[in-house]
């Protein structure tokens, strides 16, 4: 991977593996030195005293593999967790993903709505039971033509209308394809759910249901948790998940195999539920793949495949809903 | 031009404008107490949306947008009459518009001005409203609204004072028994004005200025409001004329709310001699032409998506001719548009009473016009609604939500209220030299 000093500085910052703090065993004692005198002269200086005795031992070394691959080794008291902060999280977060062009396929004969997906999303987002950022709804596209589930998140359009409304900038389009929101930002003024043609934004109308529990977390703007009152939610296509190399929430909850997750410059999906890898382009080939209303021009990045050769029917109970709905 | 003198026509004319201000008057103080009041419980109706957050409104995810929206386009709009009566008719030198363009400005400014607390009180986080100036984006149209709404403020504020000049200077010295702070603001205000002839010359030409600053500037308000919906794909505002729609039907509310005006100060401040029947009968026929002007556009709005009946357009229209909102959009259109048009076309009810309850119709209905252009587009989105708590599927405004819109009336009441009683509503020097066809040139009187 080649990048710039700069870019690897921000990883180097960020990484949320071990940080190996690589100060030597001089600057050490220099460091403890000057805490004590400084401010805690007596606890602080027994304490660095011992983890200095401690350090000595070279049976507490540990190997650890640096950012550039390198295998060093270094005393064990000496690594730390590193908790990146908000900034970190956001600065990386609305970079996003180098080199990647996130799709995924949702394959409309498998989904029976299960509503795993859903319930995985919400509880990854600390979202109530409606409150969406994914929705299975009942679908018939005219009055002769089969009803189906159709699994609606955020289509996350590479000619998103929200992100052109947003006044702040508080929604964005990332470079790996997500839209993301960043809920620090949002002035809760509701414009981009005005523009979303696919209604697939969430607003916190009231405190949001961890709000309290949740007080303390730092904020991570590719999980939107905590969630904020008074600001805009949506689907994040679990920008979190992709940068672990995991697959989204939805994706993986999922039993039926519906969802197909990956990289389009890969040319590779992977379903969720099988873990099977095939070539995405080939895959809309062979199953006539599509987005929805493409005559609008949001140019999505969900493609769906069609309803065809569903071996179930649809619920009496969602027969009338979709009755209700339009 | 002559340094004529009338003295006397002036001190009557002075006299007659001035008789209103003053504010130690018992009607003047219960009514600012009554407004004040008012105020109180609205203020309280939005703490608690400050403190519950906007779950205290009727507003949920599919139907975001309610009244407050509405009342903003509303306020946006009504202020819109300071342009129509100063620059329009000012500017192709329509004399009848003399006495009552001060009236039309305070309108603007008061409607202008509460404009920007009306999209406050929507935000879900009114606290971080600076970020709109510190990472506003410009392609966003709510950067064009706020840079525009400002604006028009500030213009419309100008275009209200400097033809007042004049006046305060003329009545610095003829305020007996006012408060001391009011003359030493007229004396302040008045900038020393000498009523040289050479200084009416800059006058004329900067108000002159100003209004033709005003006009791209209040088409620019009305039109950008109107793309906040035109910009979106929704059926029901993704139209190519909602500009010049909004701008017709602007001039409409506008044009009721300053009927209202003009026979309120009329008939309360017994300017009956400067407010006349010509007025009236004039401004009738104002509303007349911009209601047709209006129905005109709704035909187009209307009829040219009916007759294809696209499928999502046709679920928004069915919904207005036929469903559940057609006792609203058809009150609207006749009793609030169609109607009064009929009735101002009478000769006899162009006259002050008739035509203030005309217009406090058509005044109404606007407002729900703007409640029918905001609302019904969102409840039947492109993919269905489902699975949310059924009160979702239907917006209905809460008592809460409708006391903080009651409040943005208020305020623009009182902001109207405040400059009609400390500074005179008709141009005094004006007035003056209408009917003596020469240029009041007045030496100040010690």
């Amino acid at each position: 991977m080649i990048m710039s000093e700069e870019k690897k500085k921000k990883i180097e910052e960020s990484s949320e593996i071990e940080k190996i703090l690589e100060s030597s065993r001089r600057d050490f004692i220099k460091k403890a030195g000057i805490a004590g005198a400084a401010v805690l002269a007596g606890g602080a200086a027994i304490y660095s005293g011992f983890r200095h005795e401690k350090a000595k031992n070279p049976g507490n070394m540990i190997k650890v593999l640096t950012q550039d691959n390198r295998l060093v080794e270094i005393p064990a008291d000496q690594v730390k967790g590193y908790k990146p902060g908000t900034e970190v999280f956001t600065s990386r977060g609305r970079e996003g993903i180098k080199g990647k062009k996130w799709v995924m396929v949702i394959d409309l004969s498998k989904c029976r709505n299960a509503r795993k997906c859903i319930q995985a999303c919400q509880g990854a987002h600390h979202l109530r039971p409606y409150e969406y950022h994914i929705n299975t709804l009942v679908m018939q596209e005219s009055e002769n033509t089969p009803v189906f589930y159709m699994p609606k998140p955020c289509q996350h359009c590479d000619n998103p209308p929200c992100v052109s409304v947003c006044p702040v900038d508080a929604t964005f389009k990332r470079q790996d394809g997500p839209v993301l929101i960043d809920n620090e930002r949002c002035i809760g003024c509701r414009f981009c759910m005005a523009a979303c043609p696919y209604s697939a934004r969430m607003f916190h109308w009231q405190e949001p249901k961890d709000a309290i529990a949740d007080a303390g977390l730092t904020y991570n703007i590719e999980l939107n948790v905590p969630q904020k009152r008074g600001t805009i939610s949506k689907c994040l296509f679990s920008s979190d998940r992709l940068r672990e190399n995991l697959l989204p929430y939805c994706v993986s909850a999922c039993p039926n195999g519906v969802y197909w997750f990956g990289d389009e410059n890969e040319d590779a999906v992977t379903n969720g539920t099988t873990k099977e890898t095939i070539s995405f382009r080939e895959l809309l080939k062979k199953s006539g793949g599509y987005r929805l209303m493409p005559e609008l021009g949001t140019k999505p990045r969900v493609y769906y495949l069609p309803p065809k050769n569903r071996l179930f029917d649809v619920d009496d109970e969602d027969l009338k809903k979709l009755n209700k709905s339009v | 031009m002559k340094n004529e003198i009338n003295n006397g026509h002036l001190e009557s004319v002075a006299s007659d404008i001035l008789r209103p201000v003053r504010i130690n008057n018992k009607g003047f103080i219960l009514w600012m107490g009554f407004l004040f009041t008012l105020l109180a419980l609205c203020l309280y109706a939005y703490t608690t949306q400050l403190r519950k957050g906007l779950i205290v409104t009727g507003l949920r995810d599919y139907t975001s947008w309610g009244m407050y929206i509405a009342n903003f386009v509303f306020f946006v709009a009504t202020s819109l009459v300071g342009m129509l009566i100063s620059s329009i008719f000012g500017l192709s030198g329509a004399k009848w518009i003399k006495p009552i363009a001060r009236i039309a400005e305070i309108i603007a400014i008061g409607f202008a001005a509460v404009a920007g607390l009306v999209i406050i009180s929507d935000m879900g986080r009114p606290e971080r409203l600076p970020f709109v100036f510190m990472y506003g984006r410009v392609q966003s149209p709510i950067l064009w609204d706020v840079t525009v709404v400002t604006t028009y403020f500030v213009l419309s504020l100008l275009l209200w004072f400097f033809p007042m000049i004049p006046d305060l200077a003329i009545g610095k010295s003829r305020l007996p028994g006012r408060p001391g702070f009011l003359v030493k603001a007229y004396e302040i205000l008045s900038f020393k004005w000498m009523h040289q002839k050479e200084q009416y010359k800059i006058l004329l030409k900067a108000v002159r200025i100003l209004m033709i600053l005003v006009i791209p500037t209040a088409f620019a308000i009305h039109t950008v409001t109107s793309w906040l919906f035109a910009v979106t794909l929704r059926a029901g505002w993704d139209s190519t004329i909602f500009g010049p729609y909004f701008i017709s039907g602007a001039f409409v509310s506008g044009t009721s709310a300053l009927i209202i005006a003009m026979y309120f100060f009329r008939t309360n401040y017994r300017l009956e001699k400067y407010i006349s029947q010509e007025q009236f009968d004039k401004i009738g026929k104002v509303l007349i032409l911009v209601s047709v002007l209006y129905l005109y556009f709704n035909l187009n709005e209307f009829l040219v998506p009916a007759y294809k009946m696209k499928k999502f357009d046709a679920i928004h229209l069915h919904e207005l001719f036929s469903g559940k909102d057609a006792m609203l959009f058809w009150g609207i259109q006749i009793v609030g548009l169609i109607i009064p048009v009929i009735l101002l076309l009478i000769r006899r009810l162009r006259r002050p009473l008739p035509m203030m309850v005309i217009s406090l119709f058509v005044f109404a209905a606007s407002w729900l016009k703007r409640f029918i252009i905001v609302v019904p587009p969102q409840s039947h989105p492109f993919l269905p609604m489902q699975h949310v708590p059924s009160e979702w599927y239907v917006y209905k405004p809460t008592i809460t939500e409708a006391a903080i819109t009651l409040g943005t009336f208020i305020l623009a009441l009182l902001i109207i209220t405040i400059l009609s009683k400390l500074f005179p509503v008709v141009p005094i020097w004006e007035m003056a030299e209408e009917e003596n066809e020469t240029m009041v040139t007045v030496v100040e009187q010690k």
